[in-house]
């Protein structure tokens, strides 16, 4: 059951549920889809998150009332709506060394090989539930418990944009140069934010991420090809 | 091409408009004004469109230097601004001429000022937009703050000049104790009565560790039920006021985070989010519960007065 919600007199809530799953997440992905497209007056963004969507409006123009009646009556039906096909994004990332400081850590934290975990990380496709934190910054869902390991004690201060982590269940990229206390594995040279170039963001909230190992020679070719705008980036539907 | 010099940037100068909307998905901040109400009487008064760049100046006003005759107006927080030396009064059309220098002696209220220049501030837009994102370094002038010796270009006049000076009632007060109006947040249910009873009756302090991304506040802690004070990041608004572990509420502000991942408690309403851009570390607020109705018709009000104003141009 959708529940709606006002945060403040500009933002309207629109709650699928109190968890985070792929259906509830992607019954907001539904109801973005259906919302974008209906145009609505008044309204200036969207604020899609694991189970909620935002709906920024200027109230000068609609105020909640007539905002929440337009809402409701593109709401039917919804949860039985189909959600376009998802797309998978193939992420190179080179593991380990100067790339991945961390990577030994998490190895021995788990009693693994810094080869399974590896492995293990790049096993399995991962779906942006959403973006947020930063720009370009995706939350991924459904890491292997096997790799878990809590974030550094000692946060670092300068992270670069493209560095791989862990930090406890979660893993992902930094989109940007920033600080942080995630666990270091590995680098991928693709960029996630580049304010200059369409489309601006690497990914959008429904694709999915699929890291494959490359080398540190494969990583530099590819860096420079990022660089000349000559990469082709590798994106398959999902079967 | 007439521009503007920055002989000295002052604290922290920067440019913004009205804000960077449809990328919040992708959680790029909206930043722009933090002040949107004196942003766009800077603006009314230069002639420009109510969303143009303006600089944005914080405590410490800048030195600014002028290439070509033009027009300029500064509102918000008044730090006695001068033209040669001599004084000039706030919220007023300023003709300058080539040469001219336009200067702040000190802050006698508020904590931001706009200055708006005829044409407005032409650097490129990123996004849709010419606002400064300091954490991303994108938009405004190479992402940064101004600098000594910065030249800003003015964008192209439009033929009708800009009203002479802003109506006296129109301008808010602004202290250093200020009542700050919210209406009931997401979370609300997630606090012990005795938190919500602190929350709205006791004086927070605006900390020094509040910027344009977030106010943080000091004072009688806003307790949570049990430990909930984590909630599933989501989506956060304008003047979402959140509630940390801590107890300690955090108002937030123009360069907010897209989505956090803490109660959220209240609402600042619209009308006083850009009183509160006007306090600074070490000023105290209390909050004032009003209906979402209320609220709303406020935003109506002074969209109608703000619409007059223009149309006199």
């Amino acid at each position: 059951m959708l529940k709606h919600i006002p945060s403040g007199d500009s933002a309207f809530i629109i709650k699928a549920g109190d968890e985070i799953s792929e259906e509830i997440n992607g019954t907001i992905r539904k109801l973005l889809i259906r919302l974008e497209n209906e145009k609505i007056e008044g309204v200036i963004d969207f604020i899609p998150s694991f189970n909620e969507l935002m709906i920024c409006y200027d109230p000068s123009v609609a105020g909640y009332r007539i905002l929440l009646e337009r809402l409701k009556s593109c709401e039917t039906e919804i949860e039985t709506a189909e959600l376009p096909e998802a797309w998978v994004v193939n992420v190179p990332v080179h593991y380990g060394g100067d790339y991945g400081p961390d990577l030994q850590f998490v190895a021995n934290h788990n009693s693994l090989s810094p080869e399974d975990v590896i492995r293990i990380h790049h096993s399995k496709d991962y779906l942006v539930y959403m973006l947020g934190f930063t720009p370009g910054f995706c939350y991924l869902g459904g890491m292997d418990q096997r790799i878990a390991t809590p974030r550094r004690q000692t946060p670092r201060t300068k992270i670069p944009a493209g560095a791989v982590g862990i930090a406890d269940i979660q893993t992902g990229i930094y989109p940007i140069d920033s600080p942080g206390g995630w666990q270091l594995i590995g680098k991928t040279p693709l960029r996630l934010f580049s304010p200059d170039q369409k489309p601006e963001f690497l990914f959008r909230a429904g694709d999915y991420i699929q890291f494959f190992p490359v080398t540190e020679e494969e990583y530099i070719y590819i860096d420079k090809m990022v660089n000349e705008g000559t990469y082709h980036i590798n994106r398959t539907k999902r079967q | 091409m007439p521009s503007v010099v920055i002989q000295s940037p002052g604290l922290l100068t920067t440019i913004q408009d009205s804000g960077r909307y449809g990328y919040q998905r992708f959680g790029m901040p909206v930043c722009g004004a933090m002040d949107l109400l004196s942003l766009e009487l800077a603006n009314i008064l230069a002639g420009n469109s109510p969303h143009a760049a303006c600089l944005e100046a914080t405590i410490m006003g800048p030195e600014i230097s002028f290439t070509d005759d033009t027009c300029v107006a500064v509102t918000g927080a008044d730090m006695s601004p001068c033209i040669n030396g001599k004084n000039v009064p706030m919220n007023t059309l300023l003709n300058v001429k080539a040469g001219d220098r336009l200067g702040f002696r000190g802050l006698i209220s508020g904590c931001r000022s706009y200055i708006a220049f005829s044409g407005g501030i032409d650097v490129p837009m990123v996004m849709g937009s010419r606002s400064t994102y300091l954490r991303a370094q994108i938009g405004g002038l190479e992402g940064r703050a101004l600098k000594p010796g910065d030249v800003l270009p003015l964008g192209k006049t439009t033929e009708k000049p800009g009203i002479k000076k802003i109506p006296d009632d129109i301008i808010p007060r602004y202290l250093s104790e200020q009542t700050i109006r919210i209406t009931t947040g997401p979370e609300a249910h997630r606090f012990e009565m005795e938190g919500i009873r602190n929350f709205l009756t006791s004086e927070y302090t605006i900390t020094d560790r509040s910027d344009r991304m977030g106010y943080r506040l000091s004072g009688k802690p806003v307790i949570h039920h049990e430990d909930r004070a984590d909630i599933i990041s989501a989506g956060i608004a304008p003047g979402t006021v959140q509630v940390p572990g801590d107890g300690q509420p955090v108002i937030l502000m123009a360069d907010r985070q897209t989505s956090g991942g803490y109660a959220r408690i209240a609402n600042v309403i619209s009308i006083d989010l850009t009183l509160l851009a006007q306090m600074k570390p070490g000023d105290s607020l209390r909050f004032r519960q009003i209906s979402l109705d209320q609220a709303q018709e406020l935003v109506k009000e002074r969209h109608m007065i703000l619409a007059c104003l223009a149309k006199k141009r």
